[in-house]
């Protein structure tokens, strides 16, 4: 998984960091409290740039090195903003045995992308995700919230042009 | 009182085919209808027959409906509903009988199945308490706080012979004895709900179908060992079943069945949950505790185990979700009746996940001891497109590919294992001729590269370095030698990793090598793919005798390489194609083949 730190400028609000010490500060007594406080973050934000875990750090009094380990252990921590349509495609086994690498394929020819990028107008990132579940519908992608199964590769221009 | 129930599946996979539009139209259509106050719409866990979703089942006539669509709910509620007559072209064909329905237990899917751990799934709302407790819910609880010793609740799961279902195997009543036996003071009990294994979801169907199951059963666990406190640790991939949780948990406390002097005892008992964030190792145990703890998900050296030293440095069950699934039965029930299912050394059930190249995707629970064969081509319905069954693949990252010629060994932990796979946590996926053997432990292993903490370098280094092996076989360009280094490799990984995972990480590719060498062989010395998967071995070619020269592919293709004139047989240039394959699924005429 792509983890790189963001190249783009850090457009926090003021509000934004009043909500996260609020977080820091209810949580921060809780045993293992730095999970939910990342995830807490990321939910505020939508990412956790090095700003955001710099917070973090100095709110708990813990390294910042020992934030930033976490936050780039665990795929579902980014350390990039996301596109305004995020679409995951399932590469499990059972999506991955139907077809789901040429769906993923597709995509990138489509959308000149790679597995963990956003377009340069900021309206798609593309991920491969670890199956989501629906193996009975596979191969499968969502995008945003929105579950598509049964794809072929013909299907992603339809569906993509959903969201243009 | 309600004269007619109304269930929709509100699992993963009927969700993502569309079912909360089918319950808002159920509720649109009875409000308009008058019948509001005489049918209820309860949303419901995983029936189990996922390919057919949304589901619909309409009681007191128990009718099946299958793929249903917002559109039909109109005529399901004035046809049946309202006037009493079902709607036979949207039942499941297979509970269509000449005047009547037949139940679910006689259809092929339902058949072999025995279903304990997923007993209420798709049967009671799992957002309602008092749902759980008419089905017997919380009654296990009961009699273990009133009427057992925790030594006698150790015995009876000691007993009953319940192994873990996470996939190691590992007998719960041993490990809860382990923990009971350490010194008075902070114990913990935490699940393992980081169902991380692609294509198995069990457990979370558990989660979202009967989420206070989980509950109790980590209750008695806290009573047995001596632990107040207990943490789920979900995977953030599934909302539903979080959600769920949170709510079972809230209703639970409000009933006094988690909290402070449970049924009036002096036991206290609270759950949280913990929510993970998308690494496979943490479903190894030590990696979940160090999660838990807030760091990095890695791995910790065994001994000390966990029943001794767990948790937050203090003694820890911890146990996956479908084991939990099977605690209150077995105190209800007895140990007795736990114990006559099952094989010698496996007892009870085990659920999988079918999926794959197989006509009935969905959860099945079947006894130990049933065969492979049943479970594919009874339960399963088959392989679609009158492909042939090639191998299935048991176990996840962590196991192997079963062939055809053990299609008739019975399904247990130690059967699986000699036959060089894993019962794993039940993911059970098919596979047929048009896979690829070597594909597939390619994708296994980029998995694992992907998801190996780094903590230990027999599994950071060797996973990396038996990809590259597999890369360049699928590529065309490996040796006979490769084959014996990667062997080597296999093994030696095996004896030195750290934790499960990386000593599972070579099953996919010995279990390949050791049922589909002439596949390996093929790619090695014939330089050819007989699935036709790896790209770079195939050659795709027009059959002039089928070919009409309709110019479809021509103009379809990328890159220009298809040549021809109208109504003649078009030729493919092999150095401008780039086997993308589109020319395939456009030709109408089967012209276009692989090779």
């Amino acid at each position: 998984m792509s983890n790189k730190i963001s190249k783009l400028p850090f457009k926090g609000t003021a509000n934004q960091e009043r909500e996260l010490h609020e977080v820091i500060a209810r949580m921060r007594n809780q045993q293992g409290a730095l999970m939910p406080i990342l995830q807490a973050a990321q939910g505020i934000y939508g990412y956790l740039p090095i700003e955001v875990q710099r917070i973090i750090a100095e709110d708990l009094d813990v390294p910042l090195e020992e934030v930033y380990g976490v936050a780039t252990f665990y795929s579902q921590f980014t350390l990039n903003p996301k596109g305004e349509n995020k679409i995951s495609v399932c590469l499990g086994t059972a999506c991955y045995v139907k077809g789901s690498g040429e769906i993923f394929a597709r995509l990138q020819e489509k959308l000149g992308i790679g597995n963990g990028e956003c377009t340069a107008d900021g309206k798609f990132s593309l991920e491969a995700c670890r199956c989501i579940g629906a193996c009975g519908l596979a191969p499968v992608m969502t995008i945003n919230d929105e579950v598509y199964g049964r794809l072929v590769p013909d299907d992603v221009d339809e569906i993509l042009a959903k969201y243009q | 009182m309600y004269r007619s129930h109304v269930l929709v599946c509100g699992g993963t996979g009927c969700t993502s085919s569309g079912s909360a539009r089918i319950i808002s139209a159920f509720e649109k259509e009875l409000e308009s209808a008058g019948l509001a106050e005489e049918v209820k719409v309860i949303r419901t866990g995983c029936f189990g027959l996922c390919a057919l979703g949304p589901i619909v089942v309409v009681y007191p006539e128990g009718a099946f409906y299958s793929m249903v669509k917002p559109e039909d709910v109109p005529e399901i509620v004035e046809e049946h509903l309202l006037k009493g007559r079902i709607v036979k072209r949207l039942l499941y064909s297979e509970t269509v009988a000449e005047n009547s329905i037949k139940s679910l237990g006689e259809t092929q899917f339902y058949k072999k199945q025995l279903r304990v751990a997923l007993r209420n799934c798709g049967v009671i709302n799992p957002e309602d308490i008092n749902e759980y407790i008419a089905y017997d819910g919380y009654m296990a609880l009961g009699k273990v706080l009133t009427e057992m010793t925790p030594e006698d609740v150790i015995k009876c799961i000691t007993d009953s012979g319940l192994r873990g279902r996470g996939g190691g195997g590992f007998p719960t009543g041993r490990k809860w004895a382990f923990a009971a036996a350490q010194p008075k003071g902070v114990k913990y009990v935490c699940c393992n709900a980081d169902e991380g294994d692609p294509g198995a979801f069990m457990d979370r169907s558990v989660l979202e179908g009967d989420p206070h199951v989980v509950l109790e059963a980590m209750a008695i666990a806290g009573y047995a060992i001596g632990a107040q406190q207990g943490y789920i640790y979900v995977r953030a991939e599934y909302p539903i079943a979080v959600k769920r949780l949170e709510i079972a948990i809230r209703q639970a406390r409000e009933l006094g069945l988690l909290g402070q002097n449970i049924f009036g005892t002096d036991f206290s008992f609270d759950v949280d949950i913990r929510l993970g964030a998308g690494a496979f190792v943490c479903g190894e145990e030590t990696a979940l505790m160090t999660s838990i703890e807030g760091h990095r998900g890695e791995p910790r050296p065994r001994p000390p185990f966990p029943a001794v030293k767990g948790l937050f440095g203090k003694p820890t069950v911890l146990n996956n979700v479908e084991t939990y699934a099977n605690i209150p039965r077995i105190i209800l029930k007895g140990a007795d009746w736990f114990a006559s299912m099952g094989t010698e050394k496996s007892k009870g059930t085990k659920v999988f996940a079918l999926g794959g190249k197989i006509h009935n995707t969905g959860l099945v629970e079947v006894p130990m001891g049933t065969t492979l064969r049943e479970i594919v081509e009874e339960i399963g319905g088959g392989i679609p497109g009158g492909k042939k069954f090639k191998a299935a693949q048991t176990g996840g990252p962590s196991g192997g590919c079963i062939p055809a010629e053990h299609l008739d060994v019975p399904i247990d932990y130690d059967n699986l294992i000699a036959i060089g796979s894993m019962m794993g946590s039940g993911g059970l996926i098919v596979m047929d001729e048009d896979t690829c053997m070597v594909d597939i432990a390619k994708f296994f292993l980029e998995f694992t590269v992907d998801e190996s903490c780094g903590k230990c370098t027999p599994c950071r280094v060797g996973t990396k370095r038996l990809y590259e092996m597999l890369d360049k076989i699928t590529k065309g360009k490996g040796t006979l030698e490769d084959l014996d280094r990667m062997e080597a490799l296999c093994y030696y990984i095996k004896e030195n990793a750290l934790c499960g995972l990386g000593q599972t990480a070579p099953n996919p590719v010995l279990s390949t090598l050791r049922y589909f060498r002439e596949e390996y062989l093929a790619h090695i010395v014939d330089k050819r793919c007989p699935a036709g998967v790896c790209k770079a071995l195939l050659t795709i070619q027009i059959l002039p005798d089928k070919c009409k020269g309709c110019t479809l592919c021509a103009r379809n293709c990328p890159t220009g390489a298809i040549t021809g004139e109208l109504k003649k047989p078009h030729v493919i240039d092999p150095d401008k194609c780039v086997k993308c394959g589109v020319c395939m699924e456009k030709c109408r005429f089967g012209a276009i083949v692989k090779k």
